[in-house]
């Protein structure tokens, strides 16, 4: 029996009509076109279907779409404000953190959780944050280097 | 994924009802994340899900006659905030804590941890040295189990048709009281463990360990109580001597298998090990408190 699901995506409300095996990823790339967050392996262990519920990350490819019944859902399409990248997004690009890209909505949704809770980690703390999200071309190594930037351009931004 | 059925019943009482008709193809859901990681894989074809996260009590965690009462739905990302289970348990923490990654932590539960019932579960040593009990909920009523009777063998718990754990509870927490948990993979993170380890220490003021629980994963089709090597800490201060005895006498009781993670030469060498650094900890952490 289908599931009549309304639930708050990026603050917008939303509704939609979900069979009950259908993930939460599922229902947001099929039924509400929000594409963004990507199916890497669709058994939690590469990231790339990341997003935050009720403020807590969690990948949306283990959570049923009828489990998203009255929760707050935040999504890759949510984090730039119109035309302005987050400063993620713009570090992103600045340190060539990606490559083919797949897994870039993923990592951007996981460090902007990150930083919202803990607006100054340690490089240590990124890695072990961002371990749940797995890229198959950058090596890592620009993507801590952009978070750990984006992090401290705003701790300055919040400063000033 | 087809014919399958989503239910989010508001009591207890209705879940076991609906798990009970649902039959054998009836699945509780807290975190999912071993469950729907099962649907996707083929190997479970369930024809109905009750989720529990709509029962009160079943996410959250609540101090109770000294002790802790965790609902089963409760995160392991959950646990880790909250301050006062740190301070009293830090050693169940930290295990349910390693489970996965960020997004593994923010929906895992302890519960479905116990009833995967995997060997390896790094949550279930903890609790079971820490003396940990579940209430189970059924269509007949409310029981409660010890954690290490839930796990009968790889994939396999006691609970009969209908039944699932509601809450998990740890007891109250006597002075100078610690406990603690490692695990070996083969690297730093996102992996399953090759051994577990948890000990659970009380002190007296002078030091002296006047109580040990000992629990090993990974090393048998559950969880191993180590009673003789928790026999051997008690009236001393974990002194090197201590620890070698230690050492053999959690080697003793292992009843590992090999396998791809690690031969069972190998996996009995590493818990002696362990058992010794765990202790360590545990005892250093309840040292602090004296």
């Amino acid at each position: 029996m289908k599931q009549h699901v309304t639930a708050t995506v990026n603050g917008d409300p939303v509704e939609f009509l979900s069979d009950p095996g259908m993930t939460l990823l599922d229902a947001l790339r099929d039924e509400l076109g929000l594409t963004g967050s990507k199916e890497g392996c669709g058994s939690g262990d590469c990231g790339a279907c990341s997003v935050v519920v009720d403020g807590r990350l969690v990948c949306s490819c283990l959570m049923l779409a009828a489990e998203a019944e009255g929760h707050r859902i935040e999504t890759i399409e949510g984090m730039a404000e119109g035309s302005v990248l987050h400063p993620l997004q713009r570090k992103f690009i600045e340190h060539a953190a990606l490559q083919c890209g797949f897994c870039t909505p993923g990592l951007l949704v996981a460090a902007k959780a990150l930083l919202d809770s803990n607006p100054d980690p340690s490089e240590t703390e990124v890695r072990y944050w961002l371990a749940g999200n797995l890229c198959r071309c950058t090596g890592y190594d620009k993507v801590i280097r952009a978070v750990m930037d984006a992090g401290a351009e705003m701790r300055q931004a919040r400063v000033a | 994924m087809s014919q399958l059925d989503y239910l989010a019943p508001a009591s207890a009482e209705d879940a076991a009802k609906a798990l009970a008709a649902g039959g054998d193809t009836a699945r509780p859901l807290s975190g999912g994340t071993d469950l729907l990681v099962q649907l996707r894989a083929g190997r479970l074809k369930p024809g109905l899900i009750v989720d529990l996260k709509k029962i009160p009590g079943a996410i959250g965690i609540r101090e109770e006659a000294g002790g802790f009462v965790i609902g089963a739905a409760t995160s392991g990302a959950a646990l880790g905030e909250h301050a006062p289970l740190v301070r009293a348990w830090p050693g169940v923490v930290e295990a349910t804590n390693l489970i996965g990654s960020t997004q593994i932590q923010g929906r895992a539960s302890m519960a479905g941890n116990i009833c995967n019932a995997s060997p390896a579960a790094d949550s279930v040593p903890a609790l079971v040295a820490a003396r940990a009990t579940c209430v189970v909920v059924g269509p007949t009523g409310r029981r409660t189990v010890p954690v290490e009777e839930i796990p009968v063998g790889p994939g396999r718990t006691s609970l009969a048709p209908g039944e699932f754990v509601l809450e998990i509870r740890l007891p109250p927490r006597g002075f100078h009281a610690a406990d603690a948990y490692l695990r070996s993979i083969p690297r730093t993170e996102m992996d399953i463990a090759v051994v577990g380890v948890a000990v659970n220490l009380t002190l007296g003021v002078d030091g002296v360990i006047t109580d040990a629980r000992i629990a090993l994963g990974a090393v048998g089709p559950t969880v191993i109580v180590a009673r003789e090597a928790a026999a051997v800490l008690v009236g001393t201060r974990a002194e090197d001597d201590v620890l070698a005895r230690l050492d053999e006498a959690a080697r003793a009781v292992c009843r590992p298998i090999s396998d791809k993670r690690g031969t069972a030469e190998f996996r009995t060498k590493i818990t002696g090990v362990l058992a010794r650094r765990v202790a360590t900890i545990a005892y250093a952490r309840a040292k602090e408190r004296i």
